[in-house]
């Protein structure tokens, strides 16, 4: 399964999964919830955060974060 | 007596709440603490009709109850606690029109409080360019609440409020959504066994460390009631927040209607340059040099008008007030104690109102993401950047501005080394020393003055990354890398709300550091202008030199000159020397360092006191200038004390010392432990004198 991770500048995708202990509840609060659709605008030099959006909010998470959270790729 | 109606304004960051509370208060407000924790507590009162008044509090903002912060602990502690003094009769949660999905995730929270609430939507003078509409009747009648349109363009709105406010008991305080719902058989059981509670509050409590006075979270673990791991219960959360958001998107589907190809070609442009992975880091530059330029430029032409203003006032002083005692403390010790402050705020406030404009345009947020990694490779956050610049300005509201850092152990590194950034108050030291021992010359059309104050900040700046460096090694905590960061929409700052932050910052420093400067100023001046024993009393019997041979005004020189020494201050002047003499220092310089550990400025007034007792001189009836009284000091042997050597010693040992008593107050409160701020001033002045000392050895 994809993570939101490999997504790259430009692409969509829709969250699948987000149950891991690790994701802050201050993400999920942004909309970051499955089903929800999310788009990566820009990546971060050197591997650093990346800048989504999703469910129309706007949010800087780093790599880490990203890799577990599960999505299904969009065209 | 009028009845005072309490109103909380509740709201995400980034929705413009502050120019609410601005609107509806104007200057009437004050910031303090909460109690035991550092938080501001903004509070304003806003008239109403009928002489009733209502007092506004702005709370910290946050996305949602889940407290993940200390800022955000407490609007959660105040909204569940009724016998709280400011629990409010009324909410009014802000929310910003292009983002209404995920704000009202909080307005739901807070009327499941049963909190009789007002929607404020904020920003609505965007909406036709963002092509949104909005059903307001049907939003009301949904949310079953009422709903203000608010925006910085005009005023009309704020009549609106406050009649709501004067009419509170007529909103509607029912829940919007029923906990149960969340998983029906976890939450009836609770409610069998607190049947007098509310659902929702006991659920508040459950997830999270919050004092609500009426049930203890022991008091719910104690029952028989089944206790649910951290990963049931944030499992549970996760259910709430996707009932609250279908429950959300099924009104909006009805009562809002965004045209999407209106909306975001504006900040995708902006973004595109701003987080771009070179011009993004050229413009941060350029925009960090350019802040740093017009500080320079622009505060010298207020900071000489208060420099002279203040040198008048005391020379006015010691000519119009009958000559003695009291009238050297006023004008040596007080007035230029408290104009040495008074200097620094066209600096602070500039610095200050930058930062603000940062913060309120968003473009901080970029610079954030932007550096993040690379301030993560130094065991610092992105998040660090903005205390690292505050820091600049003084490190007490930057180590405040840490609070966002998620990771504590980045947020401790961050506070730790924040305070070697040069703040506002080592600049007059560095100012007055530097014009002393650096020659005003130039070398390739660069003035050495220039190039030495430059590489302070430099040193300071590289001191607080190595530091981090080294404590990443050697800290034993372990990191989790949380990093969750808002974007916010690209704003065009109000000016109003930067002129109240600015105010409002600069006042509070004045103040603090003018009551330290005051309170030191007056002790000084006792220990010094007394003392005992006969070389204090009868001085002429002391001067060495032919007393035939010299002027009258070279004796008067001498004679205070001994008098001095002999007293109180001379004598622990005298004590602490041999711990200053190896950095190249004498008594004076060391009773200066002893008096800064308060705060770094005092550092001029104390040295201002002391020589102008030394050098006092009624029949000129004028001040010197501090500077030429330091510049023509000597030693026993008639060396000057002021050489390159000891000067560059004396700048080094203010780059790296801990020398701010209310900076460690905020560390201790911070951190919330002595442990800290004792550690962070023992290495910081350990640091400092051994360079000194290394630097003073080396050069002389």
């Amino acid at each position: 399964m994809p993570k939101l991770s490999d997504l790259k500048k430009g692409e969509k995708g829709k969250i699948v999964d987000v149950s891991s202990q690790e994701i802050p509840m201050k993400l999920l609060e942004m909309g970051c919830l499955p089903g929800n659709s999310v788009r990566l605008i820009q990546q971060a030099p050197f591997q650093g955060p990346i800048y989504l959006e999703v469910n129309g909010s706007y949010v800087a998470i780093r790599k880490e974060t990203a890799k577990l959270i599960e999505i299904e790729l969009s065209k | 007596m009028s009845k005072q109606i309490k109103v909380a304004l509740i709201g995400n960051p980034n929705t413009g709440k502050t120019s609410i509370f601005n609107s509806l208060t104007g200057l009437n407000q004050k910031i303090a603490n909460y109690p035991g924790v550092t938080v501001e507590k903004k509070e304003g009162v806003c008239r109403l009709s009928r002489g009733t008044k209502a007092h506004i509090f702005d709370l910290p903002g946050t996305y949602s109850l889940n407290a993940s912060s200390m800022d955000e602990n407490l609007v959660v502690e105040l909204l569940l606690n009724k016998n709280h003094k400011d629990f409010p009769d009324l909410a009014i949660i802000v929310s910003d029109v292009e983002n209404l999905k995920r704000n009202l995730i909080l307005f739901t929270q807070v009327k499941d409080l049963e909190i009789p609430t007002v929607l404020a939507i904020n920003m609505s003078d965007r909406m036709k360019y963002k092509g949104i509409e909005l059903n307001i009747e049907k939003l009301e009648k949904e949310l079953d609440t009422k709903i203000i349109l608010t925006t910085n363009r005009s005023k009309e709105w704020v009549g609106d409020i406050k009649n709501l406010i004067e009419n509170y008991k007529e909103l509607s305080s029912k829940i919007f959504l029923d906990t149960s719902i969340i998983e029906p058989e976890y939450f009836n059981n609770l409610k069998k066994i607190f049947p007098n509670q509310k659902l929702y509050k006991l659920w508040v409590v459950i997830c999270q460390d919050v004092n609500f006075s009426n049930v203890s979270r022991q008091e719910i673990e104690n029952t028989d009631f089944e206790i649910k791991s951290k990963s049931q219960l944030k499992r549970l959360q996760q259910k709430e927040t996707i009932k609250r958001y279908q429950l959300i998107n099924n009104i909006l589907n009805e009562g809002q209607i965004i045209d999407s190809s209106k909306a975001q070609g504006f900040r995708a442009k902006i973004d595109k340059i701003l987080t771009h992975k070179i011009f993004g880091y050229l413009i941060f530059l350029m925009v960090l040099m350019a802040i740093f330029q017009s500080i320079y430029e622009w505060a010298s032409v207020p900071m000489d008008l208060i420099d002279s203003s203040f040198a008048s006032l005391a020379d006015w002083v010691k000519i119009n007030f009958p000559s003695g005692a009291m009238t050297n403390l006023l004008a040596d010790g007080i007035i230029t104690g408290v104009g040495g402050i008074v200097i620094f705020i066209p600096q602070i406030a500039f610095l200050f109102m930058f930062i603000s404009i940062l913060e309120e345009s968003g473009y901080m947020s970029r610079v954030v993401f932007l550096t993040d990694k690379t301030m993560q490779k130094f065991g610092l956050s992105g998040k660090s950047v903005v205390p690292l610049i505050s820091g600049v300005a003084c490190a007490i509201p930057a180590i405040m501005a840490t609070r966002n850092i998620e990771s504590w152990k980045e947020r401790l590194i961050t506070i730790l080394v924040t305070p070697f950034m040069t703040c506002a108050a080592r600049l007059p030291v560095y100012l007055i020393i530097i014009a002393l021992v650096i020659p005003d010359e130039k070398i390739f059309g660069l003035n050495y003055q220039a190039i030495a104050l430059m590489s302070l900040y430099i040193i300071g700046f590289v001191t607080a990354l190595l530091s981090s460096l080294v404590l990443t090694k050697i800290l034993k905590i372990k990191k989790r890398s949380i990093f969750v960061m808002e974007m916010p929409n690209y704003k065009f700052p109000r000016i109003k709300d930067v002129f109240y932050t600015v105010f409002e910052k600069s006042k509070s420093f004045v103040v603090e550091a003018g009551k330290i400067i005051l309170a030191i100023s007056v002790i000084l001046w006792v220990l010094a202008t007394n003392g005992i024993g006969d070389k204090f009393e009868n001085p002429r019997n002391y001067i060495t030199e032919n007393v035939q041979e010299i002027s009258q005004e070279e004796i008067q020189t001498l004679e205070a000159s001994i008098k001095l020494e002999s007293s109180f201050i001379g004598y622990i002047g005298k004590g602490i020397e041999p711990l200053f003499k190896p950095l190249g220092y004498d008594w004076k310089i060391g009773i200066g360092i002893i008096t800064s550990f308060a705060a770094r400025e005092v550092f001029v007034g104390t040295l201002a006191v002391i020589y102008n007792i030394d050098n006092y001189d009624d029949s000129v009836g004028k001040k010197e200038e501090i500077k030429k009284i330091m510049a023509r000091e000597t030693d026993s042997n008639g060396n000057k004390i002021f050489t390159l050597a000891s000067g560059i010693s004396l700048l080094l040992f203010y780059a790296f010392a801990m020398q701010c008593m209310s900076t460690l107050a905020i560390v201790k409160k911070e951190t919330n432990s002595w442990k800290w701020p004792i550690l962070q001033f023992i290495i910081m002045t350990a640091l400092a004198y051994f360079i000194s000392l290394i630097s003073f050895q080396i050069l002389s």
